[in-house]
């Protein structure tokens, strides 16, 4: 009962009739490829949200963490090619401890200079993106030079289908990944301390101050767990699609706020929840995806995201309102 | 710092007006003698290209439209706002006027269209400006949505006409009257030079000796007592906005003009530049301060230091990592100046 009433029932709701209209309109939409492929589209878009969903719920906003899985992924790729190195394990931890390392210099100076996330972070995406292209590199690594761990794992798929013509088509692997973390988050984020303290923080500073909570410790996790998983999302991206590419997720970020900002989460911090952005991925990407299907030409997807980014504000905007009164 | 207290003194007045004058011309005399330190190293590094009348031409082209749209920032900023879709509206007040042309021109060519549609092209990309602030405004002041997200999402929108407009190629074949606003001189002065100095000096004059640049700052200062000296909160974040928005078209204007050609991702890294120079200008993020001429100073200073890192031939991309660094060097500062003062 008390999930019906709250705002990732609504989510659901938007999401159930989003696509039996799609449905209606292209019917293809329910092929099992379509499905898949959509499930597949939403994994990196939706690691990274979940990082941007811990910032929003603190009160903040990051701008940085494409910049961020830009470096977690160019520097590794770039380091094994050079090495020569061939595995999985540690060039995955080395992204998370790239983009951990980096969210911690966010927090530091958001807590350090008590300064505004948005222009805290506009600054440190483009030191980390000037750093990553000026000094690294600009070109891409291509397919033939791509480890071929990296490949083998993004290509690794969870079951096979076979279309009537013969061709197969599988459901990636990768969503066990980003499922698995978002169920991880959402446990941290309901059931222990520093996650209670992330939403103590996000509703009022100076009460989380008042019962305990450190708020430089909140901020370092905050912004430290988004940054590690935007550097897992960029490494994972390359891995999927077998191109690492330094000029990549250029503007992905506005992209990502609207579907947490979709998914429920409030600007002003103290709410979202997992569920909902794990929703809002799934609509904003299906939508994206589906204006093709629906015979809408692409150059409308912009406006589209840019309409729907508006309509999702202003329904939070007015929720706020009236859960004040 | 004698400098600064010499200067306060000559202009400080009692009351509110004068301990703004004061706080700001501190910064301001900061940014002059930064300007100056910039010049002389890279006149000491670069001797003959940097001082050539070329440069400082080519300078004097360019750089108005960053100006402009910095103290479209500026105003946005002191409300305690933000105005993300600036570079959307330039763009698209571009675009319009450029569409606006080539269906006015026909088979014709544009090159044929004299002043009277020059006019209307400008009135057209003005009133794009003026109808994407009042979005802009009504979604911060009527529904109340933060200008952050506000402006992040009609920015997108802006952005998306202008590809819906374009197709996603630029526009080109601008007509000569409207190239004569990015490229001509005006007794030998580059005409975008002297539009920005215009508005610079309108905007100051309205910031600091009307009604409704005190009001603003007010609201910026402490939201409260604005409200309880009857200064109408909704109304003036609108005006405020609008005002950004007929900017921002300004200086896509003076893009559009100077390089002959309209399209939806001209001047991205605008956005993050603006937001530095406003800054760095002075202006406070949370808003209640921030003043015209430190804004001009900020951006004369930063725009010296890239085109001398150019000329020296650092990849633009470390010139990105420059800015982003100054922009959080300016951050610490403030904090440090704030916090020394407090």
């Amino acid at each position: 009962m008390r999930f019906l009433r709250s705002s990732d029932a609504i989510i659901l709701a938007i999401l159930a009739v989003a696509m039996i209209f799609i449905g209606l309109v292209n019917p293809a939409f329910w092929q099992m490829s379509n499905l898949f492929s959509l499930l597949k589209e939403n994994v990196v878009i939706g690691i990274m949200a979940l990082g941007v969903l811990l910032v929003m719920i603190s009160g903040g906003i990051d701008v940085s963490f494409t910049a961020f899985a830009v470096a977690g992924m160019y520097l590794v790729v770039r380091s094994m090619v050079a090495l020569d190195y061939n595995g999985l394990v540690l060039p995955f931890a080395s992204a998370i401890i790239i983009g951990g390392l980096l969210g911690l210099m966010n927090a530091g100076i958001i807590h350090k200079f008590k300064m505004i996330p948005l222009i805290v972070t506009l600054g440190t995406a483009s030191v980390v993106r000037g750093l990553v292209l000026g000094l690294v590199g600009t070109s891409n690594v291509n397919i033939n030079k791509m480890p071929e761990a990296l490949v083998n794992f993004g290509k690794t798929d969870l079951f096979v289908l076979e279309r009537a013509n013969g061709s197969t088509y599988g459901l990636t692997a990768m969503i066990v990944i980003y499922l698995g973390l978002a169920v991880a988050l959402h446990l941290v984020l309901k059931h222990t301390m520093i996650g209670r303290s992330v939403y103590a923080y996000g509703a009022d500073p100076e009460a989380a101050k008042r019962v305990g909570f450190s708020t430089g410790k909140t901020m370092i996790f905050v912004y430290v767990t988004a940054g590690a998983l935007a550097g897992f999302a960029g490494l994972l991206h390359s891995s999927m699609i077998w191109l690492a590419n330094p000029r990549d997720f250029v503007g992905l970020e506005l992209d990502v706020i609207a579907a947490v900002v979709l998914g429920g989460a409030s600007i002003f911090g103290g709410r979202g929840t997992v569920l909902g952005t794990v929703l809002g991925v799934f609509i904003l990407v299906m939508i994206q995806n589906s204006l093709i299907l629906m015979g809408i030409d692409t150059t409308w997807q912009r406006v589209v995201v840019g309409a729907m980014l508006v309509a999702a504000v202003t329904v939070t905007a007015l929720r706020d309102r009236r859960a004040l009164v | 710092m004698m400098m600064s207290e010499t200067k306060t003194n000559a202009t400080s007045r009692p009351g509110l007006r004068g301990w703004l004058k004061g706080e700001a011309a501190q910064t301001n005399v900061m940014l002059a003698v930064s300007c100056v330190l910039v010049l002389i190293a890279m006149t000491a590094l670069r001797p003959s290209m940097f001082l050539s009348s070329y440069n400082f031409e080519s300078m004097a082209f360019f750089m108005p439209e960053l100006g402009i749209l910095s103290i479209a920032m500026m105003i946005a900023m002191l409300t305690g706002g933000i105005d993300l879709s600036i570079v959307g509206v330039a763009n698209l007040a571009g675009i319009t006027a450029g569409t606006l042309f080539g269906a006015m021109a026909g088979d014709g060519g544009s090159g044929a269209l004299g002043l009277g549609p020059v006019t209307l092209g400008v009135s057209a990309a003005l009133i794009v400006g003026l109808l994407a602030g009042l979005l802009n405004g009504f979604l911060i002041s009527v529904l109340k949505i933060t200008p952050i997200l506000a402006t992040l999402g009609t920015g997108q929108v802006f952005i998306g006409m202008c590809l819906v407009l374009t197709g996603g190629p630029a526009i080109v074949g601008f007509p000569p009257g409207w190239n004569a606003i990015g490229n001509g001189k005006l007794v030998g002065i580059p005409v975008p030079l002297v539009i920005f100095v215009l508005v610079c000096i309108a905007l100051s004059l309205l910031l600091a000796r009307t009604s409704f640049g005190l009001r603003l700052k007010l609201i910026g200062t402490n939201p409260k007592a604005a409200v309880y000296a009857g200064v109408k909160r909704g109304q003036m974040i609108l005006y405020s906005y609008m005002l950004t928005g007929m900017l921002a078209a300004m200086a896509g204007i003076l893009l559009s003009a100077r390089t002959n050609a309209a399209k939806s991702d001209y001047g991205a890294s605008y956005l993050l530049q603006a937001v530095l120079i406003a800054v760095l200008g002075g202006t406070n993020p949370a808003g209640g301060r921030g003043n015209v001429l430190g804004v001009a100073l900020a951006l004369i200073s930063l725009t010296l230091l890239s085109s001398g890192f150019q000329m020296m031939r650092v990849s633009n991309h470390l010139i990105d990592f420059v800015w982003g660094a100054f922009l959080i060097g300016v951050i610490a500062l403030n904090s440090w100046r704030r916090r020394k003062g407090a």
